[in-house]
């Protein structure tokens, strides 16, 4: 379209789908929770709202961009909105590593007596404040919430499966930004064997991530193995959903690259991707470092 | 800032769709704008309706009206529907507004995203009013979901509420990043960013905070989620968490949160106090700076709301002399609204009464904010009526005041007709005085130890409660008054000037008197932009 009028898109069914789609998805899990019978099969039936509603969003968009509907306006739009929906991301993650650092550094040392040295007897016989091994003292305790604590036999080595998808996620935002040279320099074929080679390395990243998971579990280390089994998962479970759906955004724009969306000087769809990428990359950094091996 | 001349280009050239569906699959930043605020209206109402039922109960000592885990359970959703349901989608009602008009852009940046950041709020208000009708009724654990008494404690309906706590993040995340998106990016482009009316740089800051903060919110509200039914224990010392660190991680949240609803509201101030007093705004760029200013202090005073909790003394000290800071940019917001008014013709139409009204009783509040913020006088404040009276006056002279002023002030910009100003004028007086007979006597019966959150009291808080619940049910009527006198507007009003106000300046006054639907099709020129600028 002109470079000299503004755009306003056409108005669309997607996000009223979305709400219903996001709304059904909540509600189900909430009576999943709750013991109903029928709470995953909602679940189910809002996700699959979402897929449809994101599908179709998506589609339509994809559409009005290679129909040359937008122009550079629209463009710096989009960089601006996922730039800064990155940061909400990073502000996520963020408050998980905040609770990580807060057990680490002052309530599991205050469990254990520090600063104070009169809390620690009141608790349980020998009770020593260890990172890891939280749950190790605590043998036969219940949590507040009723269940039984989970005491792992064996400690999450950083310098196995850890360390080697620390090495696959780095050589994959490596494999991107060729990728991305490539599409400037306009050599499809390239284009296409380098994301290949990234999605390749995100979906083994994905796979070690289950396997240590099965090792982990197998070990007794669990959800409710304490404060150490609580920020061991939820951090590193929510970068491995990032990771996820970074695959499939990848997947996507490979899809699109062989269909001929891009252009060497047009080409956000596969930018903006690049970016969330490299986000899930540093995310992952920070976990290595402070989940694993710190 | 390169492109944009010649028309707007989109499917509906001519205006709206008709019918329902045009409200459904609006992508126009009037019709969500309208949205937002009926939304916001609504809620009102009903959390009002909450407030009025607290006050009868408050009445007399004794139980009166409601059995106490009731009463509970109106404090804690009156709280959650004024803050996530009506204030904070008043403002982005207010944003997608004017917003677009003051910039000179025909539209906001990603319009599609907008309407869904605003059609997600039905839906979490409905789940979270759901709760009402769950076996244990809705929460009732004070609207900071202080943990245990939300995790352990806290009925089946916590988990829909917490669900509701995440769309509503949703949404105010997408809003803010359309905010930034169209502040930076639609501006006409001849207009310098110190040329931005301060609506919209409060606007932009405020979306700043949206971005850091909500998606912290997301991330407490998601450990509650998993405490309560995966096992986890972030706030659980058996398992080596720490109720604490939900307190930190809520109110690392929750202290941006406080000048998520002012700043705007600043924002507002900053335009009708000049427009009546027919002067330019005093000191345009300290203005900003202050608002700026008073964002990044906002992130690193948090624990000032955890004074009793505990904590080291030098913790203590560090967010007592940090919240003192804040007084500092704040000062030099109120200064300059004095400097502005300071010899000017001043008339006193509705907008500036609330307007003026808002100087004095923000003030007020936010001295009474100082007040709690001295760690050591804190331990005698905290959890008293002495803190809902201050943040009361905050929230309600401060933020909602400035939303009413607002609406009065650019009605007739929306409807193109002029709302009756008699009955306005009656209306603010009978608003300012009933809010302070509701509010200011809370000071007293917190000074004098009475505590918040309690449907029950001691016979000496008698008198002060019957006065502060008069004062209440007036207030609350005011309201009837007000949606009269916006729908006699709307239908009835007398056609309105393009520029109603003498002393008004900024781009939306040079659109014709009720704005078109789309506000910009051409960029404004230099010419325009200087001459209608706050800071000249």
């Amino acid at each position: 379209m002109n470079e000299q009028e503004y755009y306003v898109p056409s108005g669309t069914y997607w996000p009223i789908i979305g709400s219903i789609g996001v709304a059904t998805l909540f509600v189900g899990f909430a009576n999943q929770m709750h013991g109903a019978s029928w709470g995953g099969s909602i679940m189910a039936l809002g996700f699959a709202i979402l897929v449809f509603m994101m599908f179709g969003w998506f589609s339509q968009v994809v559409k009005e961009s290679t129909s040359g509907m937008y122009n550079s306006q629209v463009d710096r739009s989009f960089r601006w909105g996922m730039s800064w929906f990155i940061f909400s991301e990073v502000m996520f993650f963020a408050a998980f590593f905040a609770a990580l650092f807060y057990a680490r550094q002052l309530s599991v040392p205050w469990l254990g007596g520090a600063d104070n040295n009169m809390f620690t007897p009141e608790l349980w016989d020998g009770f020593r404040a260890t990172w890891q091994q939280i749950a190790f003292n605590t043998p036969g305790a219940t949590l507040q919430s009723g269940t039984a604590v989970s005491v792992p036999t064996q400690l999450v080595d950083a310098w196995g499966l850890p360390a080697l998808n620390t090495a696959l996620l780095l050589l994959s935002g490596v494999t991107l930004t060729f990728a991305h040279h490539a599409l400037r320099a306009g050599h499809r074929n390239k284009i296409i064997s380098w994301l290949v080679a990234t999605i390749v390395l995100g979906v083994l990243f994905l796979g070690f991530q289950i396997t240590e998971y099965g090792h982990a579990y197998h070990d007794g280390l669990k959800l409710t193995s304490g404060i150490y089994g609580s920020t061991f998962y939820m951090l590193t479970g929510f970068h491995g959903f990032h990771v996820t759906v970074g695959v499939l955004m990848l997947t996507v724009i490979l899809y699109r690259v062989q269909k001929g969306h891009f252009s060497a000087d047009n080409h956000f769809g596969f930018e903006g991707v690049a970016w969330y990428w490299h986000f899930v990359d540093v995310v992952w950094l920070g976990l290595f470092i402070f989940v694993y091996w710190l | 800032m390169t492109t944009a001349t010649a028309t707007a280009h989109t499917d509906d050239h001519h205006g709206p769709e008709k019918g329902l569906m045009r409200w459904i699959k609006t992508t126009n930043h009037k019709d969500i704008g309208s949205l937002y605020l009926w939304f916001a209206f609504t809620m009102v109402l009903i959390g009002g309706a909450m407030a009025m039922v607290i006050r009868m109960e408050l009445f007399q000592p004794g139980m009166q009206l409601i059995d106490p885990q009731f009463f509970n359970q109106m404090t804690t959703m009156h709280g959650l529907i004024m803050v996530f349901g009506a204030i904070m989608p008043a403002f982005v009602g207010l944003g997608n507004w004017l917003i677009p008009m003051m910039i000179g852009a025909p539209d906001m940046a990603l319009p599609r995203m907008n309407n869904w950041s605003f059609w997600i709020l039905p839906f979490a208000g409905g789940i979270l009013l759901s709760t009402f009708f769950m076996e244990g009724g809705a929460p009732a654990f004070g609207w900071t979901f202080y943990a245990p008494l939300s995790t352990t404690f806290a009925p089946d309906s916590t988990d829909f509420f917490i669900f509701a706590v995440h769309l509503l993040g949703f949404s105010s995340i997408m809003g803010a990043i359309n905010i930034i998106a169209t502040v930076l990016n639609m501006r006409a482009p001849e207009m310098k960013l110190m040329d931005m009316p301060l609506f919209v740089w409060t606007w932009l800051i405020t979306s700043f905070l949206l971005i850091g903060a909500m998606p912290v919110l997301a991330g407490a509200v998601t450990m509650m989620l998993t405490d309560r039914n995966f096992g986890t224990t972030f706030f659980d010392a058996t398992g080596g968490g720490d109720p604490v660190l939900f307190q930190h991680i809520f109110w690392f949240f929750g202290h941006p949160e406080v000048y998520i609803m002012i700043l705007p509201a600043f924002g507002v101030i900053s335009h009708i106090v000049p427009t009546f007093a027919r002067k330019p705004l005093f000191g345009y760029s300290s203005m900003v700076y202050a608002a700026a200013s008073i964002a990044f202090l906002s992130y690193i005073v948090w624990a000032h709301h955890m004074f009793s909790t505990g904590m080291p003394v030098a913790g203590e000290l560090y967010f007592m002399y940090a919240t003192m800071l804040i007084a500092v940019p704040t000062g030099v917001k109120v200064f300059n609204w004095v400097s502005t008014m300071w010899r000017g013709s001043m008339t006193f139409e509705a907008p500036m009464l609330w307007a003026i009204s808002f100087v004095f009783l923000f003030m007020i509040g936010g001295f009474s904010g100082l007040m709690v913020g001295i760690a050591p006088a804190d331990i005698q404040y905290h959890d008293t009526y002495f803190v809902v009276a201050h943040f009361h006056y905050v929230l309600v002279t401060g933020a909602l005041w400035s939303i009413i002023a607002a609406t009065f002030y650019w009605l007739p910009k929306w409807t193109g007709k002029m709302y009756n100003e008699t009955l306005a004028k009656v209306h603010f007086w009978w608003a300012v005085i009933s809010v302070n007979v509701l509010f200011f006597p809370q000071h007293f019966l917190g000074l004098a130890g009475m505590p918040r959150r309690i449907p029950d009291y001691s016979l000496q808080f008698a008198d002060f409660n019957m006065i502060s619940s008069i004062g209440g049910f007036a207030f609350g009527a005011s309201f009837i008054l007000f949606t009269y006198i916006v729908i006699d507007c709307i239908r009835n009003g007398k056609p309105a000037d393009a520029r109603p106000w003498e002393g008004a300046k900024g781009l939306e006054w040079t659109l014709e008197p009720k704005a078109q639907y789309h506000s910009f099709n051409t960029p404004p020129t230099r010419a325009l932009i200087e001459k209608e600028s706050q800071n000249s």
